[in-house]
């Protein structure tokens, strides 16, 4: 993938969140750390510096899922816990959650959790710049950058510059099973 | 870095490395007590039993809560009010206690080592809560956390110890803490309760506070128990007060960013006069709310290497060498 293309897939997610985004009064955007964060960061620059937001703009938080995973008792060692900020009051908010790729669904599960931990939102929203499928849990999104048909055994990484990537990009591996 | 230790036993065994794996991952935790619901289920199922010989109220509980907060069962079993006290032994009582399918046990006895040895009794994992005079190594985190917290930089902090080093797990567990982070420790106190072989640790030792007030940026007064005097390691608490208690006159002489740390509870008036421990430079209560995310933090590094998962390392026991 060139980065004309993730350019693109990125502009037709943002043109599809800020249609929603635009009629919001009272909502926050919170992306799903470490890579969903950087792209919440993003979109929080693009829609509010789009001039397209009225009123105060949105609140934005960031999550750290990694107390909220159902596989702790299948781990060798615990996951890094890189914290949870939210500054702002979740009661009554409509919320935009970001990831980079949805696949199982099971981290979104773990974010609803955790946001629901702080109070009672109005109405969350899921965004995904990248949808792999194959899902363990009746998950879907209502932003969505790009659907890729993928096999278990492949590999799809969002490669963004604020993680010391060196371009913008989507990675599909595909590992062939050789039976060895 | 991946932390794949089944047991917290001391600071000793710990690389550098660990324990500032331990205060990141505290630091990540003291996110949960601000939010409305303040609890997470990371160890949702899992179940703690806090095996106390000794009478503790503020370890226990906090371990209790920290315990409560991951979403884990915690069970309080006291020494004095249970079977030990009709014969039981350490491990008996343990393992008895392990049948009910336990995932961690927090141990707290008055004999160095007794969690060294749980660890090798029993299958799920063991937290030291202070084992005799060897290690505390919850409590010197705790410090280390609050330390680190006003002073980020702790290579070359000049860190004093003040009290009765040699019958104190704090001060153990402070001193190989401290030192793998590169602080510079002085154990300062009576030649009864700081003996000069202390120095073989690596600590500068000091009899005399007056002499060395000026140049620490940390003191870390320890209680000073009563039973020491009855025994005549020093002669009086009036005459200890007067020389190795932080008063108003000592606080006017060191330096303008020292902090009071106390591992509590405090004797007003012997190690601290109340205007300090009420001060500006005392952290004494951020001590406490620290210890808070400082176990969870314990509780859920170890719990993840438990009997589901984790390697078992072989861990030395006090005393032995490496």
């Amino acid at each position: 993938m060139t980065p004309d293309d993730f350019g693109g897939i990125y502009q037709r997610w943002l043109a599809g969140i800020r249609q929603t985004t635009d009629t919001l009064e009272n909502w926050a955007l919170v992306g799903i750390k470490r890579r969903g964060a950087v792209l919440a960061r993003r979109l929080l620059e693009d829609l509010v510096g789009g001039g397209g937001a009225r009123g105060p703009g949105p609140a934005y938080g960031e999550l750290d899922i990694s107390l909220y995973r159902d596989d702790y008792h299948l781990q060798t060692g615990a996951p890094a816990v890189l914290g949870t900020e939210i500054s702002f009051a979740v009661e009554g908010k409509s919320i935009v959650l970001v990831d980079d790729v949805l696949y199982t669904g099971r981290t979104v599960r773990a974010a609803l959790d955790l946001v629901l931990d702080f109070g009672r939102p109005r109405r969350i929203w899921l965004a995904v710049l990248v949808d792999r499928g194959n899902r363990e849990l009746p998950i879907e999104a209502n932003f969505t950058g790009e659907f890729f048909e993928t096999g278990r055994n492949d590999r799809v990484q969002v490669r963004l510059k604020e993680m010391d990537d060196d371009y913008d990009g989507v990675d599909l591996t595909s590992f062939v099973e050789t039976g060895a | 870095m991946k932390w794949d230790r089944k047991h917290l036993l001391g600071l000793e065994d710990l690389s550098r490395e660990e324990i500032i794996e331990l205060l990141d991952t505290a630091e990540g935790f003291r996110e949960v007590s601000t939010r409305s619901v303040k609890k997470v289920p990371a160890l949702r199922g899992r179940v703690v039993v806090n095996l106390f010989f000794e009478p503790s109220t503020r370890t226990r509980t906090s371990f209790e809560l920290a315990g409560a907060r991951l979403s884990a069962d915690v069970l309080n079993f006291s020494g004095s009010s249970s079977s030990t006290s009709k014969g039981e032994t350490l491990n008996d009582t343990a393992l008895n206690i392990e049948a009910m399918g336990v995932d961690i046990v927090v141990v707290r006895h008055s004999c160095s080592g007794a969690a060294y040895q749980l660890s090798q009794v029993l299958e799920c994992s063991v937290i030291n809560a202070g084992d005799g005079a060897h290690e505390h190594p919850t409590q010197a985190l705790l410090d280390i956390f609050t330390i680190r917290q006003r002073k980020p930089e702790l290579e070359g902090l000049k860190v004093a110890i003040v009290g009765d080093v040699s019958h104190s797990r704090v001060a153990r567990s402070n001193i190989w803490g401290l030192q793998k982070l590169g602080a510079e420790v002085y154990a300062v106190g009576p030649s009864t309760l700081v003996p000069n072989g202390l120095s073989r640790l690596g600590v500068k030792v000091s009899h005399n506070l007056d002499e060395v007030l000026e140049e620490i940026d940390v003191f870390n007064m320890l209680r000073i128990q009563k039973e020491r005097q009855e025994r005549g390691l020093f002669p009086t608490i009036r005459e200890y007060a007067k020389l190795y208690g932080l008063n108003g006159e000592r606080m006017k002489r060191v330096k303008e960013d020292a902090l009071v740390l106390h591992p509590g509870p405090i004797n007003r008036g012997v190690e601290l006069t109340p205007e300090v421990a009420d001060g500006s430079r005392s952290v004494i209560l951020d001590q406490v709310s620290n210890g808070l995310a400082v176990r969870m933090a314990a509780l859920y590094l170890v719990g993840a290497c438990g009997p589901q998962g984790g390697q078992v390392e072989p861990q030395r026991a006090p005393g032995e060498e490496s």
